[in-house]
């Protein structure tokens, strides 16, 4: 039993008031008309269910509970996401899953530009494509598209894991295509049944970090020993 | 910020409604910047008439004795309209001459735009307030773009308002900042467009005047435009019979396009499209980098 809570008729920060209050149960979102911050800051394991398009920023610091948006979403979907699971049936917009430390995003349609953007931890899983510059500067986690990955994918990244089932327009600097192990397709395998997602893990292939940038180079120790840390060489 | 809509009415349907429309739109998206604002509706007009509007920058001249001027210029009758601190003068005499002489010879006024179509009015303040004062909802026609701004690039002035327009029937909103602007303008006055400000907005409505005057279809233009225009840019643009988005490559500002069988929406949010008329069964989607998107009136 679920209770429904209109956004034509409540506030949206009633509405996340209620959110944070609840223990737990689920909650229904009616016409949320691509309002902003729906659901954000959830704290406790609820599940909600929103009922059409959101905004920017839906399920922004996402810390337990589901999230299941009935449509598309704008910018900085689960932006921060620390647990949890967020997810959308249709398209996501720019910076999806932006920063995200942990938990699950999933974007059954396609995602813009810049998804997981600086992702630190959480794991992605898109049944469509994404846009350019997909996992910039991503630290950790993984990141799994079905489709199509845009211009410069994993440009600058760190020890995040990509993988993409179709064509995948370039590489940004430093990342690389990697093979795929067995403990990879099995990686895959529990991300896709995590997603609810039907695909097989042999037609994925895996992009990572050629670790090769000044960041991973032993030989800038001296540099960083003589200066110590913060030096502004 | 800066928000931005575009309405393309592809049928009858809602064209008595453009206005209304609109102004439902760009209420939406005032959250974006409240500055000033501004509106280009496009119809009702017939081919052998041009709409002249301008926007007086201070207390109103005498417009009667304005359109007498224009009368011995054009050597053919004017008459004018007065909207506030907006007028609306008509004429069949030729329209491009009619502005360059109002440029140059009425220094207190600035020609927001000409051409058969269009009507075009701007002012500082909320968009809610621009749409009550010059009657946007009972604006009828097949085609509207509409901005709500957040001034960065220029002062805070009715002028410095969005759609701009230089050509006929022409104007452009913008959401977002160009870096070449300044030597783009001299280049552009160099071929003989003008401009009224120092906006880095109306260059691009200048580019894309210019480049349609030199032949262009619109979406060569904005073709050119990709390789010509350096900075971050959402363009929604409306031509006499045409509608039109572009995006910068790296696209940074946001957009979102909603299309069904009666009608084409652009928005830099979505929730100025979700209230439209059949928006369930519209397609939803964003416009991609560096991609031309144009659509035109059956004929």
């Amino acid at each position: 039993m679920s209770t429904a809570i209109d956004l034509v008729e409540v506030p949206l920060r009633q509405l996340n008031q209620v959110l944070h209050d609840a223990e737990s149960g689920g909650f229904d979102v009616l016409n949320p008309r691509g309002a902003h911050a729906v659901a954000c800051g959830i704290t406790t394991d609820v599940t909600v269910e929103v009922a059409g398009s959101v905004g920017y920023y839906c399920a922004g610091m996402h810390q337990v509970g589901t999230v299941v948006v009935n449509g598309n979403s704008g910018p900085g979907l689960a932006e921060n996401i620390m647990s949890g699971t967020v997810r959308t049936t249709g398209n996501a917009s720019m910076s999806a899953a932006a920063t995200g430390c942990g938990g699950l995003v999933v974007i059954e349609g396609d995602a813009g530009a810049r998804c997981g953007i600086s992702m630190k931890g959480v794991d992605i899983v898109v049944g469509g494509s994404i846009g350019h510059m997909g996992a910039f500067m991503a630290q950790a986690g993984n990141l799994v598209v079905l489709g199509d990955a845009g211009a410069d994918l994993g440009d600058s990244i760190y020890e995040a894991v990509l993988y993409a089932r179709g064509e995948v327009e370039s590489l940004g600097t430093d990342c690389v295509e990697k093979e795929m192990r067995p403990e990879h397709l099995a990686a895959v395998e529990h991300l896709l049944e995590a997603a609810d997602m039907a695909a097989s893990p042999s037609d994925f292939r895996r992009y990572g970090s050629a670790r090769q940038m000044y960041s991973f180079h032993v030989d800038d120790i001296d540099a960083e020993l003589a200066e110590g840390p913060g030096g502004t060489r | 910020m800066c928000g931005i809509v575009g309405l393309f009415l592809k049928t009858l349907t809602h064209r008595e409604e453009l206005g209304r429309l609109t102004a439902d739109m760009i209420h939406e998206v005032r959250d974006r910047g409240r500055d000033s604002a501004g509106v280009a509706t496009f119809g009702g007009g017939n081919d052998s008439t041009t709409r002249i509007t301008v926007l007086a920058d201070g207390p109103p001249p005498d417009w009667n004795a304005t359109a007498t001027a224009l009368e011995a210029v054009l050597a053919t009758e004017v008459s004018v309209r007065p909207l506030h601190d907006h007028a609306v003068f008509e004429t069949t005499g030729d329209g491009r001459v009619a502005r360059q002489w109002l440029i140059d010879n009425m220094v207190d006024i600035e020609v927001l735009s000409y051409g058969s179509q269009i009507e075009l009015y701007k002012s500082v303040g909320d968009p809610d307030l621009l749409a009550a004062r010059y009657g946007l909802a009972s604006r009828t026609g097949t085609h509207a773009v509409a901005h709500t701004r957040m001034a960065t690039e220029s002062a805070v002035t009715a002028n410095g308002s969005h759609p701009f327009s230089t050509g006929s029937d022409t104007c452009l909103v913008h959401n977002g900042s160009l870096s070449n602007h300044n030597q783009l303008r001299l280049r552009l006055e160099q071929r003989g467009e003008s401009f009224q400000t120092l906006n880095d907005s109306e260059v691009a409505a200048g580019y894309v005047s210019w480049r349609l005057g030199s032949g262009d279809s619109l979406e060569q233009a904005l073709k050119r435009a990709l390789t010509d225009l350096d900075g971050f840019y959402t363009f929604a643009i409306g031509t006499v019979d045409g509608f039109a988005i572009l995006r910068d490559p790296i696209s940074c500002k946001p957009a979102v396009v909603a299309e069904t069988d009666d009608w084409v929406a652009m928005s830099s949010e979505y929730r100025a499209i979700a209230r439209l008329p059949g928006v369930a069964d519209a397609e939803v989607w964003e416009p991609e980098p560096a991609r031309v998107y144009t659509w035109s009136l059956a004929v």
